[in-house]
């Protein structure tokens, strides 16, 4: 997807939390945003000095800084009640024409609420974005596995959509803006749970996050709970670690790649001892190009995959990565 | 307690899933009950068995399903696992229905059930695995007037107070509310049962109640197609992928799976 120059004048609202940091998420829902109007931020934090920087040169205009009820100002601020109230609370008061959030659980939820209080028409995970002949909003999605691709138009003024990963490559603006911070009073009336306690996960220094790579190096039952050679060649590539979810309930890795899980659509993913279960494939069926390693020749996942070695993960990825590795000289 | 579990029949993810006509295609021979629900079923049935005995014997749990009559496959599979009440939303009105449309279409049906005594606790899935949304919990909760605590991988209701673990992309969060509030629990939250003969065997003869949107008070043009905020345009199968190329691995497959890659500029 190129960035095409909007065709109408609309405003668009991107949620951007946590905004202590900008991930290529965000940055992926900025380059969609500037194809359809004027690019505008909801954050339930001040952004730092760093952030600031990085949305003035994708052309973020304005941050909208939710002020929150004292109750909400902790760790409470990041529920989707309080999250979907600042949303909707930022729609009223810039009469935005686009919500535009990532695909998390926590995101699709507020996205959802906000668009029930606005009476928005909701699209969740597009995988592409872009405006129709008559000026609507129409989303791509990759459904039932990556089987099929389906287009839906909002019939709204107001359209709220969250957005896969991986669905365009971010590009900056053309030319950097100086983005504002505005302040904006945020009620919450929805009843909250209370958060009790929270622990942020740390997001692994140097490797990517699985969600939001371009390439996954991914370990299932095969791997007999040695990660050891699919860390090896994740690191030779650059890529993020993920899992089947067999792997995850052995207790041989943390998060898993699947229909309930991660979904993902990196350029490129590897899946090494993995055999390709329904639930693993509709996780990852919407990959660009899908290499498989596995001992059986059976294995389901070789269907669906552009290459395939038959053999031993624990030989041929280290061997991949020594390849890989010298190909970049190092 | 009184517990709701919303349940959905959805095609099964192994048989042959289609759009026709931008709609997703509902053989009633290649369907199941979402594999997701069970985990709410489960969920609920394991809340009640908790209790003390007498609190236990005035204890229901419903499964409510928003659907043709071919939902009925999906309620008699809650009532092998051992729910007491089966409930189907049938109207043609709803076909075509959003997220919103689905949401008001459970939320008049929890409410009619509240009318005969309060509705405790709403337990859902944490998606439907057609359509993969997983907003429709916290869209009831909403509805409801009520907290949503969603995604939960650990549920523990004591004294009226319902407390979950859940793992959100970003951090592990220990939620609590008082009840009533609406509950989604994570695939990795438990094992659902098996369903035993008698079980099976009671789910036979078990009724269904129908219930149509007259009986909810619910406006046909704010549901389906009608009041849809959305509409697919088109649905058109994915081409399948080139031919995969396969090789053995005889000592150099490592090598030729790197040169596959640095080839398609993948390095």
């Amino acid at each position: 997807m190129t960035v095409q120059e909007p065709t109408r004048n609309r405003t668009v609202l991107v949620l951007l939390d946590p905004a202590t940091e900008v991930r290529s998420s965000a940055l992926e829902l900025f380059t969609i945003a500037r194809s359809l109007g004027r690019v505008e931020a909801v954050a339930l934090e001040a952004p730092t000095v760093e952030v600031l920087a990085q949305l003035g040169a994708f052309g973020v205009e304005t941050v909208h800084q939710a002020e929150l009820p004292p109750s909400y100002t902790g760790d409470a601020r990041h529920l989707p009640v309080v999250v979907g109230a600042a949303l909707a609370a930022a729609v009223r008061r810039t009469d935005a024409d686009v919500v535009l959030a990532p695909a998390t659980f926590s995101a699709k939820e507020a996205s959802a609420l906000a668009a029930r209080s606005l009476g928005a028409g909701l699209v969740i995970d597009a995988a592409g974005v872009r405006e129709d002949a008559e000026g609507r909003v129409v989303a791509t999605k990759r459904v039932f596995a990556g089987a099929w691709d389906t287009e839906s138009r909002v019939t709204t003024e107001l359209a709220v959509l969250t957005v896969r990963a991986n669905a365009v490559v971010p590009e900056p603006a053309p030319a950097a803006v100086a983005t504002e911070v505005e302040g904006f009073a945020v009620e919450v009336d929805a009843p909250a749970p209370t958060v009790v306690a929270r622990t942020p996960k740390a997001r692994t220094g140097g490797r990517p996050s699985l969600e939001e790579a371009a390439i996954v190096v991914a370990g299932g039952r095969g791997t007999d709970g040695d990660f050891g050679p699919v860390t090896e060649l994740a690191d030779a590539l650059g890529a993020a670690v993920g899992a089947s979810r067999d792997a995850v309930f052995e207790g041989w890795f943390d998060q898993y790649i699947g229909q309930t899980g991660v979904t993902i659509a990196p350029r490129l993913y590897i899946g090494a001892g993995i055999s390709g279960a329904p639930h693993h494939r509709g996780g990852m069926q919407a990959s660009q190009v899908i290499v498989a390693v596995n001992n059986d020749p059976e294995a389901p996942i070789f269907e669906i995959c552009d290459f395939a070695v038959v053999g031993d993960l624990a030989e041929v990825l280290p061997q991949a990565a020594a390849k890989i590795r010298a190909h970049r000289g190092e | 307690m009184r517990i709701v579990v919303p349940v959905k029949y959805v095609p099964d993810i192994n048989a042959d899933r289609r759009f026709e006509d931008c709609r997703v295609v509902r053989d009633p021979a290649e369907g199941s009950l979402n594999e997701l629900d069970e985990n709410a079923l489960e969920a609920a049935l394991r809340i009640v068995e908790a209790l003390p005995d007498d609190e236990r014997a005035a204890s229901e749990v419903v499964a409510l399903t928003v659907a043709p009559a071919d939902g009925d496959l999906a309620l008699r599979k809650a009532f092998q696992m051992g729910v007491d009440r089966g409930v189907r939303v049938t109207d043609d009105a709803l076909a075509g229905s959003d997220y919103f449309g689905t949401t008001a279409a459970l939320a008049a049906a929890v409410r009619k059930l509240e009318a005969e005594g309060t509705v405790d606790l709403v337990v859902t899935g944490m998606a439907a695995l057609d359509g993969l949304g997983s907003v429709v919990p916290a869209l009831l909760a909403a509805e409801l007037g009520r907290p949503a605590l969603t995604l939960a991988k650990k549920v523990a209701v004591d004294a009226g107070t319902l407390t979950v673990t859940r793992e959100t992309d970003d951090a592990t969060e220990e939620l609590s509310a008082p009840l009533p509030a609406v509950l989604s629990v994570a695939d990795t939250a438990n094992t659902p049962r098996f369903p035993n003969f008698k079980l099976i065997m009671a789910a036979r003869t078990k009724q269904i109640e129908a219930w149509s949107l007259a009986d909810l008070d619910v406006e046909a043009a704010s549901v389906g197609t009608a009041g849809a905020r959305t509409e697919t345009t088109s649905a058109t199968p994915r081409p399948p992928r080139p031919e995969v190329e396969v090789v053995q691995d005889k000592g150099e497959g490592g090598t030729a799976l790197a040169e596959f890659l640095i080839r398609n500029e993948l390095v």
